[in-house]
């Protein structure tokens, strides 16, 4: 767990390696009720909507940059805010990473701002974000 | 191509129409299941005590029956009038949270379409569509409020 008084800028949050399954994608949409063929549909998503593969769900990859930051805020933190963009799609069992760096630091306040990303095997930031923890 | 072919007035009319709340009554499963699908590791979220913070998703949407989703599996969105480009991505999203939400909560979900412009991209012009989502307990106290752009090329 994080105390609030030893958060410096710069400090790293610890990453986590993702790599979606066919198993996980149908579960992931099944959970948020998306039936959007191109998450477990090979041949409509290349011939149809012209992606390389079988797309990850954006959302998904949102959800594991929040995973990182309530990993690194511990539980009597709360997460305030939480901004991503979808920059580049990624594919089904693509080797991909969700990193987060501390960029602020308020004391009147006790909000921490995060800088986070999820990064493929090439090191591009595919969807980069925002997230705003407020600390007790 | 000038920036002002694409969005007609009448498209453009649709700009602030919320549709109806929608009232959902979340499990302690729907929770459960939604953190065993994205790996999550704190227990609270998957005991399905509390949602992890994106749980949220398309939560209040209606379930349309399978003769009403469209060739791509998705159904028409009532919020959002017919578009001249057809290919959806899904573009930025930022929430602001109140409070989690909890197995057993009565939510209502309010969405209304916030906004929808046009730019020009690198291979072709590219509309916004921005929605707001607003979710409350029934009681009235606030949970989280979004915004969530989706864009077609």
């Amino acid at each position: 767990m994080t105390e609030y008084t030893n958060i410096e800028i710069g400090d790293q949050l610890t990453p986590r390696s993702f790599e979606t399954t066919i198993v996980q994608l149908f579960m992931y949409n099944a959970a948020v009720w998306n039936p959007h063929r191109i998450h477990f549909d090979l041949d409509y998503a290349k011939n149809e909507e012209g992606y390389a593969g079988i797309v990850n769900d954006g959302p998904l990859q949102g959800d594991w940059m929040t995973q990182i930051v309530v990993d690194w805020m511990g539980e009597s933190a709360r997460l305030k805010s939480f901004k991503y963009s979808n920059r580049q799609a990624s594919y089904l069992g693509d080797r991909l990473q969700a990193v987060g760096t501390v960029v602020g630091k308020d004391d009147e306040t006790r909000q921490v701002t995060l800088s986070l990303a999820i990064r493929n095997a090439n090191g591009d930031d595919i969807a980069p974000a925002e997230a705003i923890v407020e600390f007790s | 191509m000038t920036m002002t072919e694409l969005l007609t007035d009448d498209i453009r009319s649709h700009i602030g129409r919320s549709g109806p709340p929608a009232r959902v009554t979340v499990t302690r499963v729907d929770i459960q299941k939604y953190s065993a699908a994205t790996g999550q590791t704190r227990q609270a979220f998957l005991d399905g005590d509390e949602a992890p913070p994106l749980f949220h998703f398309n939560l209040g949407l209606p379930v349309l029956p399978l003769d009403q989703l469209r060739p791509d599996g998705l159904a028409d969105d009532p919020l959002i009038p017919e578009l001249p480009l057809k290919r959806i991505m899904a573009g930025t999203c930022e929430t602001t949270f109140h409070r989690p939400i909890r197995a057993g909560d009565e939510l209502v979900v309010t969405r209304w379409l916030d906004d929808i412009y046009e730019k020009q991209g690198g291979s072709g012009p590219l509309i916004f569509v921005v929605l707001g989502l607003k979710i409350e307990t029934a009681g009235g106290e606030p949970v989280l409020d979004e915004l969530i752009s989706r864009i077609a090329r």
